[in-house]
């Protein structure tokens, strides 16, 4: 009997199914692995789990018989504890005081603070995680923080454990440490779920994967059945879209040229170790690889949205390493980000103010710091008709579009700006085939115009369809380069997933295996 | 946000906080009907006050109501809390007094509209600091803006009792202001209007300054940036926009206006700067009444401004006519705030009303 069960968990939010009838089971002593992109539903499905959100339809059992969990107390009371991405530890309190934190023993109406330090010291002592109890979890390292807050899941009574991507945050040292914690948890009898999009560690440490994706679960394995390519084609693939006839492309001058990038994080761990690469005029170059290997940083350095701290970033001849967004838009950069509610669009603006923004100093949209409202409307106009906007008006919010249709609000406003450079991160995510279908169009219109395209997507088949070169990104590395057309997806999900250069036939035409 | 939504939720709050202001009233035994009538006519006039006298007292104690509401609604839209309105308040007095006393010699036409923009520099300036802060660390302008007010109240108050004072013997306030710069009361500039106490033409400028502020939003680049900061700052950063700047416009903005209440105060009612001139008024914290129940807006704010000013006029006819001490009218005041802050409340109330019927929705799915 599994110990725990989930069964057809359905979780609608509005405009996207979530969990789409997604059952899952885990028994005891096992280490499931749950694997996803980004969006797949894996934090979902655990959030129901943990009673963090409640399910549309679906149940849930623990040893058998269904259960409601309305909130994580419900949880905790049945052995069901979590450990989330982004630690909810009170940094200012001690070890103890945290692990203890909404169980506190007590004595006489008083905080226990003896008997609390003294049953952490054994839980310490029984799974073998060595803590400070009276360190203040301020000073402690983020591999220790973690430690604390699976002390805290085990102090609560927890015998099936949630690990939402774990090692996000850890350095190499860390991470292996946490793989022998979770072994000897498993060993002392617990049971683990671990929620993570990184195919190293399911092959290294899970019994059996769950690979999910657009809500739904596609496939369910054990490593000794397949391998990290099978993995991320599981992962990674999609429906085949409706594919356009485009001609060849007719690349000239280099537009940008990325020279030894390095980006660090506020940890001081470094998301780009050192990219070089070239997009020239008249091509789209794809960059593939799984979300969390650097195309993010890539991407949000060459705008001017993060600081690079080393390397070199130029367009055709002008040096824009350190130049702010405002600097890189002047110099003819676009960027589709890969947000767009976050970081695309303004919802609580009107589709005309939205289709002006980083345009809405200049003429026509302004003079001398007064906006011009007749010039706006009538740019904004056109701007919904050449990209088939479909809104009753420039003047509706654009919050109320359609996630199709405030995509090419985003597509409007970057290529309107007939750029020399067009970044686009994620592009399609989120939408129908009919728009998925416009954007490819509109992106192979803007490349044979002889804008420079740098793509960045997980979308395995869309990079491998609209670019003419594709590089794939690891470890903060390009570790690939190929020639569309003469690469297939097994060889690209090779390299995607830290494969190195071997001495076969079909070698890319550059392959720098990073760390070699 | 509807149109309904918008006016609806502060007539609600204004009308719900006059019915919970009716039960505290009879519990203290007093007469509800006398009562409002009396804050009505204190307010508009009637029986009991003289509509001329009602009226301009309601416009006087209006008029920094409109300034401060909209020095802190402006700030609103930035996303930022400029709580220390009032401490802007006191340094634009300042100003307005020191200017008042320097440029005493000009032809008025000059002297007043320089005086104003000195105010209105001495805010922004008292709102500088804190913005420059916010900007480059992330130091939040409550706490900063706030300090600074106490700040603003212990200086202004050496000074008058020092510098700027009257005497060696009147040192709680400033010489009295020459009457060339004063600000003229309405009925010398409106023709045929005729004379409400003390109405001044302070009540133009705010009204003025108003329809600056809603241009300034609606049709300047600034104004876009501002409110692009204000709803949503990561993609305004991808537009280019600084949010550094921007923070630092909107909170010396803000100052400016609030600088202007304090000035349009000494110009047009006292004449002179008394020590802890503000300290009773408070008018800097009622702006922030003003802005909420105004939704940010700055004719709503203007309006908002009157209510409150009518609100502060019928208190003292109130307590005459009705015997009804004015802080009840403080408690009503208090009221309209808290229901107009508690619109979130009811928005959680009803959203969690859909997500239960959703959640009853899916069992009922899965059971079958």
């Amino acid at each position: 009997m599994p110990v725990l069960e989930l069964r057809e968990i359905t979780k609608v939010f509005p405009g996207v199914r979530a969990n789409d009838r997604v059952s899952l089971t885990l028994e005891r002593g096992e280490i499931v692995a749950l694997l996803g992109e980004n969006g797949a539903g894996k934090s979902t499905l655990m959030n129901v789990a943990y009673g963090l959100l409640s399910a549309d339809g679906g149940e849930i059992l623990v040893d058998g018989a269904p259960v409601r969990i309305r909130s994580p107390r419900d949880a905790i009371a049945l052995g069901i504890g979590m450990v989330h991405q982004h630690f909810m530890l009170v940094e200012p309190l001690t070890v103890t005081e945290n692990i203890i934190l909404g169980h506190e023993p007590t004595r006489f109406g008083v905080v226990d603070r003896k008997g609390a330090r003294k049953r952490v010291e054994e839980l310490s002592q029984q799974y073998g995680l060595k803590v400070e109890p009276d360190a203040v979890v301020r000073d402690l390292s983020v591999g220790m923080q973690q430690r604390v807050e699976i002390l805290k899941a085990l102090y609560q009574g927890a015998r099936i454990l949630i690990l939402d991507e774990p090692t996000a945050v850890l350095t190499p040292q860390e991470v292996r440490e946490l793989f022998r914690v979770i072994r000897s948890l498993v060993d002392a009898g617990l049971s683990v779920v671990l929620i993570t999009h990184k195919l190293d560690e399911v092959m290294g440490a899970a019994d059996r994967v769950v690979v999910m994706r657009d809500g739904r679960v596609v496939g369910e394995t054990t490593p000794k059945e397949t391998d990290q390519i099978g993995l991320a084609r599981m992962m990674v693939g999609r429906d085949v879209v409706l594919r356009i006839d485009k001609a060849e492309a007719h690349p000239t001058e280099v537009v940008l040229r990325v020279t030894d990038l390095v980006v660090k994080s506020q940890r001081g761990l470094e998301s780009l170790k050192g990219v070089s690469l070239e997009v020239r005029a008249g091509e789209i170059v794809g960059i593939a690889g799984v979300d969390g290997n650097g195309q993010t940083e890539l991407v949000e350095a060459i705008v001017g949205l993060r600081r690079a701290n080393s390397g070199k970033i130029a367009l055709k001849d002008r040096d824009i390493t350190r130049a702010s967004t405002r600097k890189t838009i002047e110099a003819g950069v676009s960027h589709v980000p890969e947000d767009r509610h976050r970081r695309g669009l303004i919802l609580e603006f009107d589709v005309a103010e939205n289709l002006i923004l980083g345009d809405h100093r200049r003429m026509p949209f302004a003079r001398m710091g007064i906006t011009r409202p007749g010039a706006i409307s009538i740019t904004a106009r056109k701007r919904i008709e050449d990209y088939d906007i479909r809104t009753p008006s420039e003047y509706v919010l654009a919050g109320a579009l359609s996630g199709g249709n405030q995509q090419k609000v985003v597509l409007a406003r970057e290529l309107g700006r007939e750029p020399e450079l067009l970044v686009a991160a994620q592009p399609t995510r989120g939408l129908d085939v009919g728009a998925i279908e416009f954007v490819h169009r509109r992106l192979i219109a803007e490349r044979d115009s002889g804008t420079a395209i740098l793509l960045v997507s997980m979308e395995l088949e869309e990079v491998m369809y609209l670019s003419d070169r594709i590089l794939v990104m690891y470890g903060g590395y390009v570790v690939a380069e190929f020639e569309a057309g003469e690469v297939d997806a097994e060889r690209i999900g090779y390299y995607m997933t830290g494969g190195k250069p071997t001495e076969s036939a079909a070698e890319p035409v550059v392959a720098s295996g990073g760390a070699l | 946000m509807s149109v309904l939504r918008t006016i609806g939720v502060p007539i609600l709050s204004v009308l719900l906080a006059v019915g919970i202001g009716s039960l505290i009233l009879l519990a203290g035994g007093y007469d509800p009907l006398k009562a409002y009538a009396a804050l009505f006519q204190g307010a508009f006039g009637g029986p009991m006050r003289k509509p001329l006298d009602a009226i301009g007292d309601t416009l006087v104690r209006s008029t920094p109501l409109m300034f401060t509401g909209l020095a802190v609604g402006f700030g609103f839209r930035a996303n930022l809390f400029n709580i220390g309105a009032e401490g802007q308040f006191i340094l634009g007095s300042l100003g307005a007094a020191w200017f008042g006393l320097l440029f005493a010699g000009l032809p008025t036409i000059a002297s007043i509209p320089l005086i104003l923009i000195g105010a209105a520099l001495f805010g922004a300036a008292w709102a500088f600091i804190p913005a420059l802060l916010k900007a480059r660390t992330g130091a939040h302008e409550v706490i900063t803006t706030m300090m600074f007010s106490w700040i603003a109240l212990y200086l202004t108050s050496w000074i008058i009792s020092g510098p700027l004072a009257e005497s060696a013997t009147n040192n709680f306030q400033t010489p009295m202001l020459s009457s060339a710069v004063w600000l003229p009361t309405l009925d010398k500039i409106i023709p045929g209007l005729p004379a409400l106490k003390y109405a001044h033409a302070g009540l133009l400028v705010a009204i003025a300054a108003a329809i600056v502020v809603a241009l300034l939003l609606r049709r300047t680049t600034l104004g876009y940036e501002v409110r692009a900061v204000g709803f949503n700052p990561t993609a305004a950063q991808n537009g280019g926009i600084s949010i550094p700047l921007t923070t630092i416009w909107a909170l010396c903005i803000s100052g400016a206006l609030a600088g202007m209440a304090g000035a349009s105060e000494v110009l047009g009612v006292t004449h002179r700067m008394y020590d802890q001139v503000s300290a009773g008024a408070g008018y800097g914290f009622t702006g922030i009444a003003v802005a909420l129940l105004g939704r940010k807006n700055p004719a709503g704010i203007i309006v908002a401004a009157l209510l409150f000013g009518a609100l502060s006029a019928g208190s003292g006819t109130m307590q005459l006519f009705a015997s009804v001490p004015d802080k009840i009218v403080m408690i009503i005041q208090a009221l309209i705030i808290f229901f107009v802050g508690a619109e979130t409340i009811v928005s959680w109330y009803v959203k969690r009303r859909q997500r239960l019927a959703l959640e009853r929705r899916g069992a009922a799915h899965a059971a079958e």
